[in-house]
């Protein structure tokens, strides 16, 4: 607010970006994250499911340094590898989720008719708790990753399409809008052209919570047994085996639990940033 | 006149809901038998006879066509039959009031926890805006938020049960057991359950009193005077509390939410876990019947925070 000069907005967001704290600490976070879980082959060199009996149980010291689990395993390794496993699930229900709400949402605004049975059906999908249709989603589909995916992305989909759908229902009554459609523009480009972009901010910030939420859930999947199987590592599923050997090993829970708790602050952090440059109505000095 | 408006609200935001939870019957429903597994021979274990599941098949009406199953069950429903548990071979009415209790107390221990420390929080955060007092409390909501809190869960009982014994790890005492036994075995859970929803609240809070702050109604009561204690507790605070009534509903969601997870870790045996069972075990009128009474239960207390809302502020009307 205090630029005098306004070049091309885009390049004012990114600046503003950069200066917001917050989002300056979540991004470094969640960058140094990304590069450590897709280099992690490069880091370790040991297999993350590769099992050592004689080596069970070892706590954090020389060159275990996360220690071991009840099958000898490396945790540092198997936490390197459940970051690939855990942020891959959070990135994909984010996109899922994003993609399909926003269309939902745009076609509500965009079509009236549409507007009540798709809002219904948001309702429903709402009328539970977001983690409780996601178990029943997560059974139902079986204990695969992709089941995982679609569980959290279906109960995540209702919010993101209301949020959308908020933001069309505005611009839709824009004069820009009026005269394209006097204009004889078709109403699915005026969809994709023009109410999907200007929902662009809010959409983005909700999908960056979502990332957050799904870090989470993962996590919460896996301890009721509905999360990606093992022995492949996601940072919820090492949790969940760690569980049993908690009072004797609890290393094997404590690591892969800060990780978790690491990803879903430095992405919290980037959606406060997000929202307070993109999101003007819910603006937050800081 | 009041009153007709606010039956008039009650009613349309009633009558919307029938459709909503027609939907989600069917959802439900569909969920249930995608699931693998032949709850029959979940029943009859696994080395049973094919005319021995057959039969069970039978008695639960499972060979018929599905669409007739969904229809017979939408019936039953409409006259208040939730069905009955195959594993538990009770109601399911029955079986989630036997644990309504469990879940309800554990949700409203943790609200009460949530709503004082939430707001509290917020509002100091938002009056001492970009000082350290706000840096600190907004730190502590931003854990609030990014903390699994079934590990915190585990956390705890390994410090506060395990190593020093001040609560018992697991398990729940009824309240008819003497009040300070129910609440030693719900005060770790509880807490454990308020964290995120305190980090959600207070930052909630801090928001929207940032936003009350900066309108002239606030400038004016200071330039006449009103002394600085009036002027958050009255003017500041009471409209702070217009968009915390509304993320209500949402956080009563995320309570109750968070209890299904967190019943497991300190072995509560609440609703919760009745669901995760009910899965595990196969027993679909179980989980069926238990998913829709919490979709009835959702509904209902969504209408009830958009009732409040009218009465907190007045320029809201439905319909």
């Amino acid at each position: 607010m205090d630029d005098a000069v306004a070049p091309r907005r885009r390049f004012r967001v990114v600046r503003k970006l950069a200066r917001h704290r917050s989002f300056s600490i979540g991004f470094v976070i969640m960058a140094a994250m990304l590069i450590i879980a897709i280099a992690a082959p490069y880091i370790t060199g040991l297999d993350p499911t590769a099992m050592k009996i004689r080596m069970r149980f070892r706590p954090p010291q020389g060159s275990f340094w996360f220690g071991t689990d009840q099958f000898g395993r490396d945790l540092l390794t198997r936490v390197l590898y459940g970051a690939r496993m855990s942020l891959w699930i959070a990135l994909a229900v984010a996109l899922l989720s994003g993609v399909v709400g926003a269309l939902i949402g745009v076609l509500s605004a965009q079509f009236r008719r549409l507007d009540s049975l798709l809002m219904r059906i948001m309702d429903a999908l709402m009328a539970a708790p977001a983690i409780m249709l996601a178990i029943g989603l997560g059974a139902a589909l079986g204990p695969q990753t992709h089941s995982v995916i679609i569980a959290l992305a279906v109960a995540y989909i209702p919010r993101t399409a209301r949020i959308v759908r908020a933001s069309a229902l505005v611009t839709r009554e824009l004069e820009f809008i009026e005269a394209a459609r006097v204009a004889g523009i078709s109403p699915l480009r005026i969809m994709l052209r023009h109410l999907l972009p200007n929902a662009m901010g809010p959409l983005l910030v909700q999908s960056t919570f979502v990332f957050a939420y799904a870090i989470l859930a993962e996590a919460a999947l896996s301890f009721l047994g509905v999360g990606p199987p093992p022995p492949a590592p996601s940072w919820g599923n090492i949790i969940a085996e760690g569980r049993d050997f908690s009072v004797e090993a609890w290393w094997i829970m404590v690591f892969p639990g800060a990780a978790i708790s690491l990803a879903a602050l430095g992405m919290n952090l980037v959606g406060d940033g997000l929202r307070d440059v993109l999101d003007p109505r819910l603006k937050v000095e800081s | 006149m009041a009153s007709t408006a606010m039956y008039k609200t009650i009613l349309t935001r009633l009558a919307q809901a029938v459709p909503v939870l027609l939907i989600f019957a069917i959802l439900v429903f569909t969920l249930m038998h995608l699931l693998p597994g032949d709850p029959a021979v979940a029943i009859a274990g696994t080395d049973a006879s094919r005319e021995a599941i057959d039969k069970i098949r039978e008695q639960l009406g499972l060979n018929r066509p599905i669409l007739v199953q969904l229809l017979s069950w939408l019936a039953q429903i409409a006259q208040g039959d939730f069905g009955r548990s195959i594993v538990l071979n009770q109601s399911v009415v029955s079986a989630v009031a036997e644990r309504l209790p469990v879940t309800l107390s554990l949700s409203m221990l943790s609200l009460m926890i949530t709503l004082p420390v939430g707001i509290l929080l917020g509002v100091i955060a938002a009056y001492w805006r970009n000082t350290w007092i706000d840096s600190a409390v907004m730190l502590i909501a931003l854990l609030g938020v990014s903390l699994p809190g079934f590990w915190v869960g585990i956390l705890s009982v390994l410090l506060f049960s395990v190593h020093l014994g001040w609560f018992p790890p697991s398990g729940y005492v009824p309240i008819g057991q003497g009040v300070w036994p129910w609440l030693a075995s719900l005060i770790q859970p509880a807490v454990v359950l308020a964290l995120f929803q305190i980090g959600f609240l207070a930052r909630i809070t801090r928001s929207a009193m940032l936003d009350v702050m900066d309108q002239d109604f606030i400038r004016t009561a200071r330039a006449k005077g009103v002394d600085e204690w009036h002027t958050i507790a009255k003017h500041a605070f009471r409209n702070t509390l217009i968009p915390v009534v509304t993320v209500l509903g949402i956080t009563v969601s995320l309570l109750i939410g968070g209890a299904v997870v967190i019943e497991q870790v300190f072995a509560l045996p609440g609703i919760g876990r009745l669901i995760v069972q009910g899965i595990l075990a196969r027993d679909y009128p179980l989980v069926q019947g238990t998913m829709l009474l919490f979709g009835f239960a959702f509904v209902l207390i969504n209408i009830l925070v958009d009732i409040i809302y009218t009465f907190v502020d007045p320029r809201v009307r439905y319909g």
